[in-house]
């Protein structure tokens, strides 16, 4: 088991490594002179000059990417021209907010999809099978970033339940209170997709496991119908769910550029939305490595989730 | 069976063996490998039956494969009337499958549930003969009324089909470019029993018709026994025992053999041979230096498990009917 | 008992048309409703060039922010004075055109990336899959953020870049299915037949995957709109003045609390769009995915439902008996069908007695065996009529309560395919316990114990070890025997077990026909055996009962039945088995085919098979007609001994 884990451990550095590639190169195919593109507004003749020297564009482009991430091992991801400060300092604190958010979003999607997920399978054609059916359909079918203007409108402007911006009160705040008074209406905007992808497949995973003959073996052995379901078949169910959770981590932390852009949350997602839009373009780079090292993270985790659950992976 | 036996062999093997893995991986270290099939050396004569016969994982299927040329042998050669067949194979396919031809185990899977039959068995035909559209009409009909189902089905899908049915189009398939040698693997396994019997009859009856030669592949020793002239009996990928059917079924030289026919339940049959729970199997990804029933066998000596016997290191009736055994029965 | 519910409604539509695609669509509300809306929705958007709609793009700071419904602008106007209605139906039109493109896109290059990976396999499929790992290690949304970074904002890029992250989706998909068809067997029969490998990938692969594309594109379209319109919301696709619904929702957003009409519109008319389009998406793959198609994807409830008129319940008759099974009726109902899958079935088992239940597939043999302890899978199964009696009590009117003590307590099951009817994320060790502590609250060590002996009991070696074992790591052999020590966990009095050997290779089958007749003979419980192989009958049993299209023809001593068949279709079935030791003997086949149970004849359900057929074969009820107290035949003309069928 423990080889296993070490393996898989193993098996994500080149993983992480073609990330590095892959987000050099797109970096790289920026048309035009690079220096340039990356400067944008702020493309000084002396600005370019000095880039140039400190990408070292004279170089291959090999020897570029060499040098690229020996700085970025060094924790150098350059310096941000809109806002003045090191890629690295930002993207950091950017996504500690992101964390809270997307982890708060990915905890509740799980819990709520798997649980819904058993109900309706359950309950297969009865009334709370149908009436999730019919919430998840809405759910997957709502544009999150909408649904988050709805939920401000609603329980922030109507209700005044719920602020509708920010991560911490201006004034007073702070607190773990504030912090979940803030939390509330993003987090649950942003899971509620994932929610719903996650509650689908467990329906169909259940269904599809309680035709097997083992728990057709199960019964057989005189075992309770609880003891069936939520231990024989919900155990075979999740290991098909695990990998799915891992894969909807993607789509709740790409969906956080969304809410974190209608709830100004100040995370990484509505950080990368600046600087995309102005052409900030070391920031993104910084972002989507940071992000996407994260990710893969992640599904290692799911794997090997997956791994103590199915021995036959082992 | 016997009437158009000939004495020069139609397809030889020599010294065949078939790796499955063992590949590179990327970075340098080598797949697992099994040794499906190892050291093969059988022939087939023109218009006979050879049974080859055995337990899962004892590389029949990997035999047959080999055989119409689906896998390549890793080593050896197969010849058919005196052609190489793995030089075919690599060269032209299609000059292949008009000598050699297969039918499957699983009827149903071996016709693509998106096409009729129709455009099953009219894709040997465009592909293999050089006939026009008139004379594969003509074929179709024949190759229909040879396996005795009507016009009409031409027209439906596999689905629309039972068991049997499907396997008499598999036969027609495989009949329809006239091969002289038709690779049986486990044609009636599938099947239920009184289909079987039908299957069973109208092969005997199409061979006859069409002067064709069988490998008839079966793990069912019963099956194999009645249909064929020469049985091969193979264990762990290597063959254990080989001669006439009669000489096999009623005094078997190999160890093996013999247990499978005391364990193989018949009605009026009473009692069986069980061997121990113990009797292991040997790993395929380490197999023993010896002989691989050794650990199984009753009559098992030192030499056995440091040795690996010969394909015909016992023999009896000038070579027709030999056993890989250091201790054959008597 | 799958193979009844299986393949008997596969055999059924062979003259029947099957119902159209359309059809069955339409029977579809939900789907329906779908379609409507997104017609309309389509019909709306491509006909805005003909409606009398003003300008989208035209402004009018006099007119800005008007409410809905007022005169001339029936949704208002934005905080341009731009009609919001045209500019809604302009958008939706950009909006559906991109979400179309960009899943065709994908589709294309995705599906083919699959294709290719999944038959080309090897070196090709390894270099193609890490390419596509690669993409996939992106957060989704991300990688189209980095894309539209690089190429910077614009409609089209938003779109190329949709396209490009979902390429994985439809690779990934597809390379599994293409994988999954190129091994099957009609792909090397293909080959073959001298198809080359580009007619092979394109002729016979592409078709059956072809259902499998487009039920992703139908799942994906919904979410390309979504992602596309996100794109725009967030100011990186459409640019102004072109308007698509995401970039109408952006410019809405900055006047949500003065004007939130001007985002609730275009955000209704997503969720409108979006929700049509996965409605009509699920209806496609409910009707193109197999698996949903015949329904199989119901969940069957803990015990086979029981149906039957109480007034006809049959008494028991044999108080001697252990279990006595009279008259049972057990149907499938699939669609508009009822298939009688058992149709009055008689059985009786003593103390110690070993029965064997032969019959063809779809006979009903396995689910007379389920009905007893009520596994047979409601739906669509279910008990019509008749009794079961265990030492004399009523086991269809039992309590759940009680039928879950009785199951794997005095009547316990050992099924065919030993390694799908073990549970493959526990241990031999823990199912074993699991076993046992259903039915004795034994201590957690006295458990364990208990355990170890059941398995040394069936003959494992080193059961210590082997307790702490997943059933992938054991041979068939060794996994059949766990089944049956679970069986025996708790001194079962009548052991129910469905070609417990029919999956094993034949030397194991002796071992493990050897070991049930032993146990057998050690705990005098009773076996119901169910095999379709006189010579498994043979080995272990006392006396036959023949079942053939749901009824018992025939039943008698073992030795009776082989030697002195009296229906004609026992002693063809025994005909046309090749016998080990006789390969002279003349293999007599039982021409055509058992009738479908949803379409019984009149009278014998042998009568178009049977050599001996007379015209009164064909009407009324045929009783079977006992000749001695085991012996009996349900046959007008019935076979004298030595009588040539």
């Amino acid at each position: 088991m423990a080889y296993y884990i070490a393996k898989r451990l193993l098996a994500a550095i080149p993983v992480l490594f073609g990330l590095t590639i892959i987000v050099f190169l797109i970096m790289a195919m920026i048309p035009g002179d690079p220096a340039t593109a990356i400067l944008g507004s702020y493309a000084t003749p002396e600005n370019v000059a000095k880039l140039n020297r400190d990408l070292g564009l004279d170089k291959t482009l090999f020897e570029q990417y060499v040098i690229w991430i020996g700085n970025l091992i060094h924790g150098d991801l350059g310096r941000s021209y809109t806002l003045n400060r090191p890629v690295l300092d930002e993207v950091l604190e950017r996504f500690s907010a992101t964390l809270i958010l997307s982890g708060t979003s990915l905890v509740l999607c799980s819990v709520l999809g798997l649980l819904a997920g058993i109900i309706s399978a359950v309950r297969q054609y009865g009334w709370a099978d149908k009436a999730i059916t019919l919430i998840v359909l809405i759910g997957i079918s709502t544009p999150s970033f909408w649904l988050g203007l709805l939920l401000i409108l609603i329980f922030a402007v109507n209700l005044k339940l719920f602020p509708a911006s920010g991560m911490y009160a201006i004034y007073g705040g702070g607190d773990l209170a504030d912090l979940i008074h803030h939390l509330t209406l993003p987090a649950l905007t942003l899971s509620i997709v994932a929610t719903g992808v996650i509650a689908r497949l467990t329906r169909t995973a259940m269904l599809e496991v309680l035709r097997q003959d083992y728990i057709r073996t199960a019964r057989a052995k005189g075992l309770s119908e609880s003891k069936v379901i939520y231990k024989h078949a919900f155990k075979a169910a999740l290991v098909n769910v695990v990998p799915v959770i891992g894969i909807q981590a993607g789509f709740v932390i790409g969906g956080a550029v969304y809410i974190e852009t209608v709830f100004q949350w100040p995370g990484i997602g509505s950080m990368l939305v600046t600087a995309i839009s102005t052409r900030d373009l070391l920031l993104v780079q910084g972002g989507v490595l940071i992000v996407a090292s994260a990710y893969v993270l992640f599904n290692l985790l799911a794997d090997v989730v997956q791994t103590i659950l199915d021995p036959r992976l082992r | 069976m016997n009437a158009t036996l000939s004495a020069s062999p139609l397809l030889t093997l020599e010294d065949v063996a078939k790796t499955f893995g063992g590949e590179k991986k990327l970075f340098g270290k080598k797949t697992p490998a099994v040794h499906a099939v190892q050291g093969l050396s059988v022939n087939v004569r023109k218009g006979e039956i050879l049974g080859v016969v055995g337990e899962s994982g004892c590389g029949k299927s990997t035999l047959a494969r080999l055989i119409v040329g689906l896998d390549l042998p890793t080593s050896g050669t197969i010849s058919f009337d005196g052609e190489d067949l793995t030089a075919l194979a690599r060269k032209d396919r299609r000059a292949l499958s008009r000598k050699v031809q297969y039918v499957f185990q699983d009827p149903v899977a071996s016709l693509n549930p998106r096409k009729t039959i129709r455009t099953i068995l009219e894709a040997p035909l465009k592909h293999l003969t050089d006939l026009d559209a008139h004379g594969r009409e003509d074929r179709l009909q024949e190759l229909l009324s040879a396996v005795n189902l009507a016009p009409e089905f031409l027209e439906r899908y596999p689905h629309e089909f039972s068991g049997g049915q499907a396997q008499r189009i598999g036969i027609a398939r495989a009949l329809a470019a006239s091969p002289e040698l038709i690779v049986l693997d486990e044609p009636v396994s599938a099947l239920d029993v009184s289909v079987q019997a039908q299957v069973l009859n109208l092969l005997d009856t199409l061979k006859d018709k069409f002067g064709l030669t069988y490998i008839f592949i079966s793990h069912d020793l019963s099956v194999v026994e009645s249909v064929s002239d020469r049985v091969a009996v193979m264990y762990f990928g290597r063959l254990a025992e080989l001669g006439p059917s009669a000489q096999i079924f009623q005094s078997a030289l190999h160890p093996y053999t013999d247990l499978l026919m005391r364990s193989a339940p018949a009605p009026g049959r009473k009692e069986l041979f069980a061997e121990d729970a113990n009797a292991s199997l040997p790993d395929p990804y380490n197999p023993p230096q010896g002989c691989a029933f050794a650990a199984r066998c009753p009559a098992a000596s030192k030499l056995c498990s440091t040795q690996r016997p010969a394909s015909d290191e016992a023999s009896r009736t000038a070579g027709n009917h030999i056993a890989a055994c250091h201790h054959p029965l008597s | 008992m799958t193979e009844a519910t299986l393949t008997t409604p596969r055999k059924q539509p062979a003259k029947t048309s099957r119902p159209s695609t359309l059809g069955l669509l339409l029977n579809n509300t939900l789907a329906t409703t779908g379609l409507i809306i997104l017609g309309i929705i389509c019909l709306l958007a491509l006909a805005a060039p003909l409606l009398p709609l003003p300008n989208p793009d035209a402004t009018a700071p006099a007119d800005r922010l008007m409410r809905p419904f007022t005169d001339g602008h029936l949704l208002g106007t934005d905080h341009l004075g731009r009609d919001l209605l045209s500019r809604l139906i302009w958008g939706t039109r950009v909006s559906l055109a991109v979400g179309l493109s960009a899943t065709a896109i994908a589709a294309f290059f995705g599906s083919l990336l699959g294709l290719l990976a999944g038959y080309a396999g090897k070196r090709v499929d390894t270099i193609i899959m890490r390419g596509i790992d690669m993409v996939m290690a992106f957060p989704y949304i991300l990688l189209a953020l980095a894309i539209v970074a690089v190429l910077g904002p614009g409609l089209l890029n938003a779109l190329y870049a949709i396209a490009l992250v979902n390429i994985p989706f439809f690779a990934r998909n597809i390379r599994g299915i293409t994988l999954g068809l190129s091994r099957r067997e009609f792909v090397d029969a293909a080959r073959l037949a001298g198809k080359s490998p580009p007619q092979i990938l394109f002729l016979e692969i592409l078709p059956n995957v072809l259902p499998v594309i487009i039920i992703t594109m139908s799942t994906t379209v919904g979410w390309m709109v979504l992602e596309t319109a996100g794109l725009s919301f967030l100011g990186l696709g459409a640019q102004p003045p072109q308007a698509d619904l995401g970039s109408m929702l952006g410019e809405g957003r900055k006047i949500l609390f003065t004007a939130p009409h001007v985002s609730i519109i275009p955000g209704l008319m997503i969720f409108a769009l979006v929700m049509s389009i996965n409605l009509f998406g699920d209806g496609i793959r409910d009707i193109l995915d197999p698996r949903l198609r015949s329904g199989s994807l119901t969940r069957p409830v803990a015990r086979t439902a029981v149906e039957r008129n109480e007034a006809d319940k049959p008494a028991p008759t044999r108080p001697d008996a252990l279990f006595e099974m009279i008259g049972l009726r057990t149907e499938f109902k699939i669609g508009t069908s009822v298939y009688k899958a058992v149709g009055g079935v008689d059985l009786a088992l003593k103390h110690g007695e070993c029965l064997g239940l032969v019959g063809e597939s779809g006979s009903g043999k396995s689910v007379t065996a389920m009905s007893v302890m009520g596994l047979v899978p409601t739906p669509p199964g279910k008990i019509a009529g008749g009794a079961a009696y265990l030492e004399g009590e009523d086991l269809f009117a039992a309590s759940d309560r009680r039928i879950r003590d009785l199951r794997g307590g005095s009547v316990s099951y050992v099924f065919q395919d030993p390694l799908s009817t073990l549970h493959p994320l526990f241990t031999v060790g823990q199912q074993l316990s699991e076993a046992i502590s259903a039915h004795a609250p034994l201590g957690r060590s006295e458990t364990q114990a208990r355990a170890l002996e059941l398995l040394s009991l069936v003959r494992i070696p080193n059961p210590a070890e082997r307790l702490k074992a997943y059933p992938h790591e054991l041979s068939g052999g060794m996994r059949q025997r766990v089944c049956i020590a679970m069986a025996l966990a708790n001194d079962a009095k009548l052991l129910i077990a469905d070609e417990p050997t029919t999956a094993l290779d034949v030397t194991v089958q002796s071992q493990i026909l050897t070991l049930m007749n032993q146990l057998r003979q050690e705990r005098d419980a009773a076996i119901l055996f169910i095999t379709h192989d006189f010579g498994v009958v043979s080995a272990l049993c006392d006396r036959v009962a023949v079942m053939y299209a749901g009824r018992i023809v025939e039943t008698g001593t073992t030795e009776d039945i082989l030697n002195n068949p009296k229906h004609p279709y026992t002693a063809k079935l025994i005909e046309c088995v090749p016998v080990l030791g006789d390969p002279g003997r003349r293999l007599d086949a039982i021409e055509g085919r058992p009738p479908v149970v949803n379409h019984l004849p009149d009278g014998c359900a042998f009568a178009d098979r049977c050599p001996h057929v007379q015209p009164v074969c064909r009407s009324g009820d045929i009783a079977l007609e006992m000749t001695g107290p085991e012996r009996g035949v349900r046959c007008l003309f019935p076979l004298t001994q030595g009588e040539d069928t």
